[in-house]
């Protein structure tokens, strides 16, 4: 549809080119105009740029409530080749608004929250001018995410796909030449890169592959003609659908693919809490449940993804429990609840999913934003110490667990609020987490029971190292000078804090039992939607389990609790060499290195050297060098003589009279 | 009359010894004479031929031959006074600045 058309379908479709071009005024404002804003000026552009885009989704939402089955906006033609035909449109549904809205919502908090983290940031990190730089990339951000979520077709959405990617890339190694060996941040984005790229061959192919069985890459006619095409030829999709869950694997963290996210914690806390936990992670689980009718036509591709999500969930949640790093606990729990989403969409409980990829959105920001608060806190606690001493660099993480504690009293509202965003995600009733976790293991339990015992095994840790990073950051002693001299982060970092933390409360008011706001809302999106059942044992299952883990939590962690730093965890004695195993990961890195990195580099080296140099430059310069040889050879006949010249036209002559002669 | 191979076995014998004074020798002057030597014995040739036949044509075209070599040595002559005003030498082996 045009731009009139659309209008009469609803006035405020029309407006939903904003929510990409919106952010991308902003950045474009931010890049030209930036330097004269002064720090509040860009931020503010930049804020002011998501939150427009927020309220277009909130418009869209509205017009949706009118007329539900929403519209198609086609904004230019992008490609035509024969009869296939690609256009830059907007989807306007249920599913892509409830995208919309928890990314420019969730992103607006967020880069309200960065003017004040970004501001301690850059000065603590020595570039003022790095300021503008991070908001012209986040609003970059939104846009493309936009793009991802807005689209009506695979291949834009591909691009939106790409796009995020390079985001996260950028904003990973936005302090590109510090951490480890002033390499270490550049190495784990450059990690991110590489393991995403592999997610997104995987997607490539399924793309190509959709184009081979469907001739189309559109959305609605690629859905409608699926059931068809799934008689005709059930290998096609069955390859479509695994090839883009390789695509998932990567872009939402998944086994095998899962690697580059802890990494990815190398980029400041605001882009750790949007594109690594809240919005882009969560791509994959869109792309399943927007791609819900292929799936559905292949029950064994679906198997497949809700084993791969629940696996993750319990897996991520071991290794969470042995780190002692704020961001990185937080990251194997974004690992792990992105499992519980695509084990829900896998399991074709899309409603749960969705409605577990957005609690997750505000309670899991909150939680990164909140680590973020804490980490300016001791900071600025370790700042405070070392005013007098000289200033050197010196080996202090303020990300450490191990050096905090105690931090409740010096940063009360932060640890209301953290306290809040914990128990959410442990899945203490009637927080938010609960309903959306709850829905997902009611699913599992009719489903299969080896995936609910996963899950609920997973929930359990989940309470227990929510617990743990509980009594460790902000119970006991300060085990640091730096903790002992934290201070409470200012209000614009505290403000967003508080509404996510509102949200993460009351979110679960969503998709009550009974009410299915979200159901209802979905259903006109995503055909066959199961009504969610609300099965009170399960929902007492996961209660006690969650309540379980926070008392084991509290009996290692808070009965008696840490007096020193360095001293040792005290799990490592009762669980000895497993301990040490979820502190190494489970060695997955070192693994993927020798099996996968090193022969890769060898195989690298060996097309260098031998390949290259040895066989390719040596045919080359073999025969630059035969050629030489050759001339050298024939130049002794050109020795200016004129008698030897002479003789040789003798011998031609003679020659040709003979061959004619002789004839 | 003599016979016919007479004078054929003499041209061949003239453009031998030609050739071999063209190929040996080093002073162009020689080289030059040598060449005078290989037209005379195609000129021989043509007249022999032409009382043999008894057509005129081969001593007309010994008449081109003639003004045709006289020419050439002309233009031959000036070049080795000029190499040898350039060089101070007209010896053909010194002339070798052309070799790759």
């Amino acid at each position: 549809m045009s731009l009139f058309e659309i209008a009469s379908v609803h006035p405020f479709f029309q407006l939903v080119p904003l929510v990409v071009f919106l952010p991308v005024l902003g950045l474009l404002i931010n890049l030209l105009v930036g330097k004269y804003l002064g720090e509040k000026g860009v931020g503010a552009v930049a804020s002011l740029a998501t939150g427009g885009a927020f309220a277009v989704a909130v418009l869209l939402a509205i017009g949706l409530g009118q007329v539900s089955e929403g519209a198609t906006l086609t904004l230019a033609n992008w490609m035509t080749v024969g009869d296939f035909s690609v256009n830059w449109s907007f989807r306007i549904d249920t599913l892509s608004v409830l995208m919309m809205l928890v990314v420019s919502g969730v992103g607006m908090l967020i880069h309200i929250y960065s003017i004040g983290y970004m501001h301690s940031d850059v000065r603590h990190n020595e570039d003022p001018g790095r300021f503008r730089r991070f908001f012209v990339y986040l609003n970059l951000f939104i846009a493309f995410m936009m793009v991802l979520v807005s689209s009506d077709n695979f291949l834009m959405l591909f691009v939106g796909w790409e796009g995020v990617g390079l985001c996260s890339y950028l904003l990973i190694g936005f302090w590109f030449e510090k951490g480890a060996d002033g390499i270490g941040n550049a190495k784990a984005a450059k990690k991110a890169f590489v393991v995403n790229r592999i997610g997104d061959f995987g997607l490539l192919i399924a793309l190509f592959l959709l184009f081979h069985s469907f001739g189309t890459l559109n959305f609605a006619e690629i859905f409608e003609q699926a059931p068809a095409i799934a008689a005709a030829a059930p290998g096609a999709i069955m390859a479509i659908t695994l090839f883009m869950l390789l695509g998932v694997t990567g872009k939402s963290a998944q086994l095998p693919l899962y690697v580059w996210l802890p990494d990815a914690m190398a980029g400041p806390t605001p882009v750790s809490a949007l594109i690594h936990a809240a919005t882009m992670v969560t791509a994959g689980v869109y792309l399943v449940a927007r791609s819900q009718a292929l799936y559905v036509e292949v029950p064994a591709a679906q198997n497949i993804v809700m084993w791969v999500g629940a696996l993750t969930a319990f897996f991520a949640a071991t290794i969470a429990v042995g780190q002692n790093d704020i961001k990185k606990v937080l990251a194997y729990s974004t690992i792990s609840q992105l499992g519980f989403m695509v084990t829900a969409v896998g399991m074709g409980a899309t409603v749960a999913g969705m409605f577990h990829l957005t609690t997750h959105a505000f309670f899991k920001a909150l939680l990164f934003l909140g680590a973020g608060s804490v980490i300016l806190g001791v900071e600025h606690g370790h700042a405070q110490a070392n005013k007098h001493a000289e200033h050197g660099h010196d080996s202090f993480d303020p990300q450490d667990m191990r050096e905090m504690g105690g931090l409740r009293k010096r940063m009360p509202l932060t640890f209301i609020v953290y306290l809040l965003g914990a128990l959410t995600l442990a899945g203490i009733a009637p927080l938010a987490g609960f309903f959306s976790k709850d829905e997902i293991l009611a699913a599992a339990n009719e489903k299969s029971i080896a995936i609910y015992a996963l899950l609920t095994a997973a929930a359990f840790l989940t309470a227990f190292y929510m617990g743990r990073q509980l009594l460790m950051v902000f119970f006991g002693k300060p085990r640091s000078v730096a903790s002992e001299k934290a201070s409470e982060s200012p209000l614009l970092v505290t403000l967003p804090l508080v509404v996510l933390a509102l949200l993460s409360v009351f979110g679960g008011a969503l998709n009550l039992p009974g009410s299915h706001i979200l159901e209802t809302w979905l259903e006109h999106t995503l055909e066959g939607v199961t009504p969610g059942h609300f099965v009170l044992t399960v929902a007492l299952i996961s209660l006690a389990v969650a309540l379980l883990g926070l008392l084991l939590a509290w009996l290692v962690y808070g009965r008696k609790p840490l007096f020193e730093n360095g001293q040792p965890d005290p799990l490592r004695k009762p669980l000895n060499g497993l301990f040490t195993a979820l502190e190494n990961k489970w060695w997955v890195d070192e693994l993927y290195n020798t099996v996968i990195v090193r022969p890769y580099d060898a195989v690298a080296r060996f097309s260098a050297g031998v390949i290259d140099q040895g066989i390719i430059d040596g045919l080359i310069n073999g025969m630059g060098s035969m050629v030489g040889s050759l001339a050298k050879a024939w130049r002794r006949y050109q020795n200016g003589y004129v008698r030897s010249y002479a003789l040789t036209i003798v011998v031609g002559v003679v020659l040709v009279i003979t061959y004619l002669v002789l004839r | 009359m003599m016979p016919m191979s007479y004078f054929i076995g003499l041209s061949i014998l003239m453009f031998a010894m030609g050739i071999l004074g063209v190929l040996l020798r080093r002073n162009p002057l020689i080289v030059f004479m040598s060449l005078e030597l290989m037209f005379n014995s195609a000129n021989l040739l043509f007249v022999a031929f032409s009382a043999y036949h008894h057509v005129l044509d081969g001593q007309l075209f010994v008449f081109f031959v003639m003004t045709t070599a006289a020419a050439e040595v002309a233009v031959g002559l000036a070049l080795i006074v000029a190499i040898f005003k350039a060089k101070r030498t007209i010896d053909l082996d010194q002339m070798s600045s052309l070799k790759g």
